[in-house]
This record gives structure tokens, C-alpha cells and sequence, in this order.
């Protein structure tokens, strides 16, 4: 309102004062476009004295960046396989899959019941924040250092790269889980409870079947980072799978040929998994 | 009557069919699942409360540790500076394939096929995965991270921009276009301007992920915060792990508070 009343006031006087020159101003200074002005001016601020401080440790710049292009050169177009066959990288494949299975199996099935006590339509407002402020927290602490933590007690291997990972996913279904539940008609509840149903009932009968279409295309988006995910603990925790090969390849076989039929296989799979996860949006009707 | 009753029997029990057997195909799944990764869901289970004694017992700073903290906080600065960096620079480069590959504004379709293309090839190979790759020309260096976290951000960055290109402004560029506006005042005047907000808070929200995967990069890279804590890990110094871990925790939690604030005001 303000805004209008502002191009008006401006364009009247310039209708008075009737100079061709003077320029009618259609975006006013609000707020929002200040905030936004400034967030740009730190972002580029930030940057430029990054680049200023970098320490890049006597790496050459220009050469490391025509070795890179040269090394994804051969990456993509020499891949091969010298350290393990093809049959046991297709293995290692399907183990980087589980892992993302299990952790968004048990997300799922804790994020369920989790979001029921962080929806505040179906719980209390304390109860609510509460749930939602432990979800934050998860999400603060990076999953390679849930896994690392886990493999203290656990040991390194699927153990703890299975469970370090499940609390991202826990908080990240969290989320989409209680805000499809938040969506749901407040009339449905009342009516169901008027009919003297209880909460379970409300639950079961109401709530999950009519968010149920937008809980499965979530948690398939929460699989297809969640391999993503276990392709990086393979490498970084111990987690095994493809992610340990093409760690192995990088850091003490220094093999880039072998990385390139590695990446292959990660971008293949995760093509795949992109592409369907597009088509189960499109046959549910959901738009996320 | 009866027919309309048996009818509503078959619906019902055909959900609960389909339910049963979706939730057995995911029980089937699982089994295979944890018997070639050798999970076993008791042992999982049994490392929660472990973990968590462990975490008093062990993981927490020490007064020793905390003369640690200046060192740390230097290797925070770090991290967060690059994955700022490198973030605003990918988001640079994004907005340009993005502006090409949107089908509102892109030149021709062969032309936007391939930047999408490009884009799809980046998003897909994972930032750690670019570290891995990046390591071979760069070293132990944090231009390692810079660009593994500059490589990932693009690809992601240039499809969200995309989508919001296609839904905030096909419809202005048409009627633009109506008018003889030239290629560029309609980029400059309309898209630009239109998009802004929301391309604002994907860079921040691209941040705060950077931040995050930054831990996990520098793991690998050897540089800024990833190292530090990887260093302390594998010394045993637990205490003062459990002291890197709480700087990562403030400064996401930080972080996140300002974007919360921005996304606010600005959407």
C-alpha cells in the first residue's frame, strides 16, 4: 500500500512539475529490497576478501585448473577398471544402495511418528517446538560426524554409517512429514473427533492417508540423497560400498582412470534414481 | 444394495491388499539390503545407548582443549569463507546457463538442452566425489574444497534456478516480447528482477548445505575445519573433537538464523 501510494505522490509531481528528465522511481526502498540489497553487497564483500586471504599454499592456479580439465579429460573418456571387475563394482553398487535403503527405511519409519508430535495441529504447541528444535540440532552437526561418533562405539563399517546417517534423514523427513500433516483440513479433525474418534484413529483413518502421496515422493527424494550420502561415508567413514573404491582409487592407487568408470556408475545410478523419482511425482500428482 | 455393499468390501479390502504387500516388499527389501551391507539391526540398535555413554564419558571439552580454540575458530573461518565463495561465484555461473537453459528465455532448444545437460552431469557427481577428483591436480590444498564445493553447488543451483525461471517469469517474457523489448532488456528488466528473491534464498540455503558438506570435503581435502576435527579424531583427542563439533554446530545454527531472517523479509 505504502509503495503505491509513494509512485503515486511520485508521478503526480512529476505530471506537475511535467519534466520529461525526471524519472518515475518503480521500486521503491522497502524493507524487503533493502535486506535483499544487503545480503547481496555481504555476499560479494565475503567473496572478494576470500579470494584476497585464500591461502592456496603454492598450488599454481592456472595449472592446477588445466590439470583438472585434463585429468576429467581422461576421467570420461578413458574410464577403466584395473583394481576390481566390473561384476564386483556392480556389487559394491548394490551395497552404496542398501545403505541408502536401510537409513531412509529407518528415517521413514522414526520420522513418521516423530512428525505426528511435531505437527501442531495434532500435538501441543510445546511439544511441537521441542520435536522441531531437536530436528535442528540433528541438522547442525554434519552426518560424516554422526557416522564418525557412531564408529567410536560401533566400530567402522555399515553399523555406524547406517545409523550416523538415519538422523539426517530423521529430521529432514521430519520436516516434510509435519508440514504435509499441518496441510490437512482442520474440519476433518474436529469432524472425526465430534464422532468420537481418538486420536490413533484420527491418525490412521485422516491425516496419513490424505498426506500419504506426498510422504512417499519425500521419502523417495530423501533415498536418492540418501545414496549421494552413502557414496560420500564410503569414502570418508569406512562405509564401504562404491564410495570406498573410488576413495581407494583417489587417495593411494592415484588411478584416474579407475575414478572415471567409478563416477560412471554413481552417475548412472543417480540418474536413474532422479528420473523416477520424477516419475512417482508425476503418478501421484504431487508438486514439490 | 447388496451389490453397492460387496463393492465397497472389494475397495477396502484391495487398499489393505496393496498395503500389505507394499509393506512387505519393503520388509523383502530391507532383508536383502542388510544381508549384503552384513547390518544387523540388533547390533544398530545396541550402538545407540553405547554411543551415547561413550558421548558423556569421552565427548566433551576439556579445559585443556579449549587452548585449542583460537586455532579452531581460524579453520571455521576458513571453511566458512570458502563455502560462501564459493557458493556466490557458482551461483554466478548458474544464473547464465540457467537464463540459457530455461525455456522461457533460453535461445534455442538445442542450445538450453545442453546447458541443462551440463548442469544434470555437475548436480549428479556428488561434492564429495568432486573432492576426490579435484585432489589430483590441486592436492592437500583448500582450493581442493573450494572448487568440489563450487562444482556441486552449480549443477544444483542451475536447476533450481531454472524451475524458478519457468515459474515466475514465462508469462512477462511473453508479453515482453509482445512489445519488441530486445533479448537483453527482457533478461535485465523482467527475469533478473522478477527472480531475484528467490534465487536469494536458494544461495543461502546452497550456503548453509556448503557449510555443511565443507565438514565433510575438508575430510578428504585435508583442509580447514574437516581436517582439524579428523586430526583430533584420529589422535584420540576426543575432547578436543567434541570441541570442533560444537563450533560447527553454532556457526550452522548461526548461519541459519540469518537466512531464516533473510527468506523472511525478502520472500
Amino acid at each position: 500500500m505504502e509503495a503505491d501510494e509513494k509512485i503515486e505522490k511520485i508521478s503526480s509531481q512529476t505530471l506537475i512539475s511535467n519534466s520529461p528528465s525526471k524519472r518515475i522511481r518503480i521500486r521503491p526502498l522497502t524493507k524487503a529490497s533493502l535486506v535483499l540489497r544487503g545480503t547481496l553487497v555481504v555476499l560479494v564483500l565475503l567473496t572478494a576478501y576470500t579470494f584476497y586471504t585464500i591461502d592456496v599454499k603454492d598450488v599454481n592456479f592456472v595449472q592446477g585448473m588445466i590439470g583438472t580439465a585434463k585429468n576429467v579429460k581422461v576421467m570420461f573418456l578413458e574410464p577403466h577398471l584395473s583394481h576390481f571387475s566390473f561384476s564386483h563394482a556392480l556389487y559394491q553398487v548394490m551395497i552404496t544402495l542398501g545403505l541408502a535403503f536401510l537409513t531412509t527405511v529407518f528415517g521413514a519409519i522414526i520420522a513418521v511418528f516423530l512428525s505426528l508430535f511435531a505437527a501442531q495441529n495434532l500435538s501441543s504447541k510445546r511439544v511441537s517446538v521441542v520435536i522441531k528444535g531437536f530436528a535442528a540440532f540433528i541438522r547442525a552437526v554434519p552426518t560424516v560426524l554422526w557416522v564418525l561418533i557412531f564408529a567410536v562405539a560401533a566400530g567402522l563399517g555399515s553399523v555406524a554409517a547406517v545409523i550416523g546417517m538415519t538422523f539426517h534423514s530423521i529430521s529432514y523427513l521430519i520436516k516434510a512429514y509435519s508440514e504435509s500433516f499441518e496441510e490437512l483440513d482442520k474440519g476433518v479433525i474436529e469432524a472425526l473427533q465430534a464422532s468420537g474418534a481418538s486420536w490413533w484413529q484420527i491418525v490412521f483413518q485422516a491425516v496419513i492417508p490424505s498426506s500419504i502421496s506426498y510422504m512417499i515422493s519425500w521419502t523417495f527424494m530423501r533415498f536418492e540423497i540418501n545414496f549421494a550420502v552413502a557414496v560420500a561415508m564410503g569414502a570418508a567413514a569406512g562405509a564401504g560400498g562404491i564410495g570406498f573404491d573410488m576413495f581407494m582409487a583417489s587417495s593411494f592407487y592415484y588411478d584416474i582412470r579407475e575414478i572415471g568408470a567409478v563416477t560412471y556408475f554413481i552417475l548412472v545410478i543417480a540418474i536413474l534414481l532422479e528420473v523416477l523419482a520424477t516419475q512417482i511425482k508425476k503418478r501421484l500428482k504431487v508438486n514439490i | 444394495m447388496i451389490w453397492v455393499k460387496s463393492m465397497q468390501a472389494d475397495i477396502f479390502k484391495k487398499k489393505k491388499l496393496n498395503t500389505a504387500v507394499f509393506i512387505l516388499l519393503v520388509c523383502f527389501v530391507t532383508f536383502i539390503a542388510a544381508t549384503i551391507t552384513e547390518f544387523s539391526i540388533a547390533k544398530g540398535i545396541a550402538s545407540v545407548p553405547k554411543a551415547i555413554q561413550w558421548s558423556f564419558s569421552n565427548f566433551y571439552p576439556t579445559k585443556e582443549s579449549l587452548t585449542k580454540l583460537p586455532d579452531i575458530l581460524d579453520k571455521m573461518k576458513e571453511t566458512l569463507l570458502i563455502s560462501i565463495a564459493a557458493t556466490t561465484v557458482a551461483a554466478l555461473l548458474a544464473m547464465i546457463f540457467a537464463i540459457f537453459g530455461s525455456t522461457a528465455t533460453r535461445v534455442n532448444a538445442f542450445f538450453g538442452g545442453i546447458c541443462r545437460g551440463i548442469a544434470t552431469v555437475f548436480r549428479n557427481i556428488d561434492t564429495a566425489a568432486w573432492a576426490m577428483i579435484l585432489l589430483f591436480s590441486f592436492g592437500q590444498s583448500p582450493l581442493t574444497g573450494y572448487f568440489a564445493l563450487f562444482f556441486g553447488s552449480f549443477g544444483f543451483l542451475t536447476r533450481a534456478f531454472v524451475e524458478t525461471i519457468d515459474e515466475v517469469s514465462s508469462s512477462s517474457v511473453e508479453a515482453l516480447k509482445a512489445t519488441g523489448a530486445s533479448y537483453f532488456t527482457i533478461i535485465f528488466q523482467s527475469v533478473i528482477p522478477s527472480c531475484i528473491p528467490q534465487i536469494i534464498s536458494w544461495v543461502l540455503f546452497m550456503v548453509e548445505t556448503n557449510i555443511r558438506s565443507a565438514t565433510l570435503v575438508g575430510l578428504l581435502a585435508g583442509s580447514g575445519i574437516g581436517f582439524a576435527f579428523d586430526l583430533y579424531y584420529k589422535s584420540l583427542n576426543y575432547h578436543t573433537a567434541s570441541l570442533v563439533v560444537i563450533v560447527i554446530v553454532v556457526s550452522i545454527l548461526f548461519i541459519e538464523l540469518i537466512s531464516n531472517y533473510v527468506r523472511r523479509v525478502i520472500l
